[in-house]
């Protein structure tokens, strides 16, 4: 290199990818500059504990600015961002999730934390269907344990088909189930064959072992170990109220701004900028990154910084919109992009979802049912051998994500009520209120989607955002899977409500198009920038490491080549750790 | 009673918030200038929210948007929150919390789905009083509980309502969704419902046997 650099390395973003990354890298002693398009976010200051639904405006309701309402730790974020627009070709519909806050989207997200199997790896060789990933279960198994030890996730191991059991104490206990959760297990057990077992959450139903785990993670490191071990003793176990998804003040839940964050800079090594919107990485003659431009949103203009490495992490699409606005003579069609695959193959999760109402929840004895804000149980996918037999009209699997009890009233609590009083009100609508109160159940499809060759986004032409960085254009069609497999999902649950003696809400529609969540709704997306084995048919190596600029690295779940039914942010931590090993042991050998 | 979960007390639960607060700052080297500690800045305060639309201030809740409902207009609002939640001998009526107050903060903000929730709000409300004066010879809060249920009956079920009463039977619905949506997130409407959540536990706990036997369920299932 020609000039001397400012930094080891510079990782754009800060959420799941990024602080991972950056956490790796600076126990490691590299000197890192991180980069955040949203403002500095402090969740121990700013997060609405214990606030109720009444001391906010709309009683907490959704909005376009705050579409998960308006205690979610989401900051300038949504499906729209001022000033920062997308378009879709055809009304294809993509909804584009960003948040524009330290730490990203992991401060709302709802921290479920799945592992991908070993099926999950090898889904081309399954079905014929997509690619194959380029690491096996195996490679990554390690990762996982790793990661899971690192940030505190709660679960069981259960030895299911393609439902990887962790390496012994890396869970955390799981909390003892609901009244509803226990009812659906029983009712799916007794009656429908479908196993109902503990979710993994990234939440600490016991602190974390802050001896242990520092020294198992990083044993040849006594900085890692110190920062590792005082930000696990600073943690809180969870204290079982009030919402995950405001952000967590006691950080008993993983936020990258209370988990990964807070070592990495207690080593000395990280940087953090905040309101710094990338717009290019710059390469010089010879091809190789140098540094990222950059706008600082405060004043406006542009800035550069220089590393020896750049690390992309800034979530799957706005990743693939800095490659493409890469352009420079020694790659017209934007950077890494030899293979022209640089925004194809997004992927999101399918969704479909109904409601039931329980009669044998009505009028429950009052008791606490807030427990982790979010699920204890859920079912994982359990059809493999029906597919195999060629028996479903649909290729990959989903799991059942589920909820209900008498969890805090929100806006719209009673809504659809009268289907059930036909229109009751006065007295007995308070009578009827206390009755219904906890007994409807609401169940979440989450299935695979495969890669196709119409989901993709690309720059467009027409369109800059308020910093002057053209914005992209989102082209979207499922296919048949996709709708079959959410109108099976739809079925299921119908299936499992009327084996409770329940009552569905809503509609089971006889064609998936209308089961099916809108592309982006379920914000799992991933893809843009393929990992594989084939320049040529691929953008990264099984390293995140660009095939064409080795010194570039995108380790968010842009990589993705497949999108399992596992919520991809365990397993965009597992690789980004991954990946950054690979990178400082190039580093130790002088090829970076 | 003791089958329910301990509650941390809450002094416990102060302290481990408190400890949270004051911890080193998580931007140690931060660029823009926001390297002040956590324990330093206001508590009350939160001096990195914009107290914009997309990032308000989560901690002190503002209603950024004038209200819009006339005195006339709220008047009669809450003698039909009342009508649809009166006081009885566990709680008070849907007044007494702002039902009413509420609605005219739903309505009036700057969203489409609102916007039109108060075309059919408005128009409602007219509607009532022009109904009330047809029927009774009296504005709808000066009814007597038997005439105004004479009118609510016709509208209180769209699927049941006469073809002339659909569009009043969907602004009853809505008001009777608002008027809930209003009710139950307060105090007194969570102490009705029963709700006893939202209060940190020293350990969470399987659910009370009662709760069980009330779903059919014993220890074990």
């Amino acid at each position: 290199m020609s000039a001397r650099s400012d930094y080891d390395v510079i990782v754009v973003g800060s959420g799941a990818a990024g602080g991972m990354s950056a956490l790796v890298l600076a126990v490691h002693g590299l000197k890192v500059l991180m980069l955040e398009a949203g403002r500095n976010y402090d969740p121990l200051v700013e997060t609405p504990m214990f606030q109720l639904p009444s001391e906010a405006p709309l009683r907490g309701a959704g909005t376009p600015e705050k579409p998960f309402g308006f205690y979610d730790a989401t900051v300038d974020g949504g499906w729209q961002v001022p000033g920062e627009p997308y378009a879709s070709a055809d009304g294809a519909g993509f909804m584009w999730w960003r948040a524009r806050m330290l730490g990203g989207r992991t401060n709302h997200w709802g921290r479920i934390s799945l592992r991908m199997g070993e099926y999950d790896f090898r889904p081309y060789s399954r079905d014929g269907l997509g690619f194959d990933w380029p690491l096996t279960y195996d490679d990554l198994a390690p990762y996982y344990d790793r990661t899971e030890a690192l940030i505190g996730v709660y679960g069981s191991n259960e030895g299911l088909e393609n439902t990887p059991s962790s390496s012994p104490d890396v869970l955390l206990p799981p909390p003892a189930p609901r009244v509803h959760e226990l009812l659906t297990r029983k009712t799916c057990a007794d009656q429908l064959d479908i196993p109902v077992i503990p979710a993994h959450l990234a939440i600490l139903s016991t602190r974390q072992d802050a001896e242990r785990w520092p020294a198992e993670l990083f044993p040849d490191n006594p900085l890692a170990r110190r920062v590792v071990g005082q930000s696990m003793r600073s943690r809180a176990a969870c204290f079982w109220a009030t919402p995950c998804g405001r952000g967590c003040s006691i950080r008993a839940n993983f936020q990258s701004t209370t988990v990964l964050l807070p070592p990495a800079l207690a080593t000395g090594n990280l940087e953090v900028r905040t309101d710094a919107m990338v717009r290019e990485v710059t390469v010089d003659s010879s091809g190789r990154a140098t540094g990222v431009h950059y706008v600082d949103k405060t004043t406006r203009l542009d800035e550069h910084a220089s590393a020896s490495v750049v690390i992309l992490a800034a979530s799957a699409c706005e990743s693939v919109r800095i490659l493409l606005n890469s352009k420079s003579g020694a790659f017209p069609q934007g950077l890494a992009n030899g293979s022209g695959l640089v925004g194809k193959y997004l992927m999101d999760t399918v969704g479909a979802s109904l409601g039931g109402q329980i009669p044998v929840l009505e009028g429950m004895p009052p008791h606490n049912q807030d427990g982790a804000s979010a699920m204890h149980l859920y079912m994982p996918w359990w059809l493999y051998g029906q597919q195999a037999a060629g028996r479903l009209d649909f290729a990959r699997g989903y799991h059942i994500e589920f909820g209900g009890g008498r969890r805090m009233p929100g806006p719209g609590v009673f809504s659809g009520l009268e289907q059930f009083t036909g229109g009751v009100y006065g007295r007995r609508f308070k009578e009827a209120a206390r009755r219904y109160y906890g007994s409807f159940l609401y169940f979440d499809g989450r299935g695979e989607m495969i890669p196709n060759e119409d989901c993709y986004c690309e720059i467009d032409p027409e369109r800059v955002d308020r910093w002057g960085i053209p914005t992209l254009k989102f082209h979207w069609k499922w296919s048949k899977h996709e709708l079959n497999q959410a109108r099976h999902m739809q079925r299921t649950f119908r299936d499992i409500i009327e084996a409770m003696g329940g009552r569905v809400m809503g509609t089971v529609h006889e064609d998936g198009a209308d089961s099916i969540a809108r592309p982006g709704e379920i914000i799992h997306e991933v893809g843009g920038a393929i990992m594989g084995d084939d320049p040529d048919r691929s953008v990264l190596n099984q390293y995140c490491q660009s095939w064409e600029v080795p010194n570039l690295f995108v380790t968010d779940g842009a990589g993705f080549v497949s999108n399992a039914d596992k919520n991809p942010t365990l397993s965009i931590m597992a690789i980004a750790w991954r990946a950054c090993d690979y990178l400082m042991d190039r580093m130790r050998g002088g090829a970076l | 009673m003791d089958e329910w979960p301990r509650r941390m007390d809450r002094r416990t639960a102060v302290k481990l918030i408190t400890a949270a607060a004051a911890a080193p700052a998580v931007l140690g080297a931060c660029g823009t200038g926001a390297t002040e500690s956590a324990a330093s800045r206001s508590r009350s305060g939160n001096p990195l929210a914009a107290g914009t639309p997309s990032d308000p201030n989560l901690l002190e809740p503002v209603v950024p948007w004038d209200l819009t409902l006339s005195e006339d207009e709220l008047a009669t609002l809450a003698s039909l929150c009342d009508t649809i939640i009166p006081a009885d001998d566990r709680s008070p009526a849907a007044s007494a919390v702002g039902a009413h107050e509420f609605i005219d903060e739903w309505v009036s903000a700057p969203y489409d789905a609102m916007r039109e929730d108060g075309v059919l709000v408005r128009g409602g409300l007219v509607w009532l009083d022009e109904e009330s004066e047809r029927r009774f010879g009296a504005r709808f809060r000066e009814l007597s509980g038997e005439s105004r249920t004479e009118i609510c009956d016709d509208i209180c079920y769209a699927p049941d309502a006469a073809p002339e009463f659909q569009a009043a039977a969907r602004f009853f619905d809505k008001v009777r969704d608002l008027t809930a949506t209003a009710f139950y997130t307060t105090r007194v409407g969570l102490d009705d419902l029963g709700y006893v959540g939202n209060v940190p536990l020293a350990s969470w706990d399987p659910p009370p046997e009662a709760a069980l036997r009330h779903a059919g369920l014993k220890p074990g299932d």
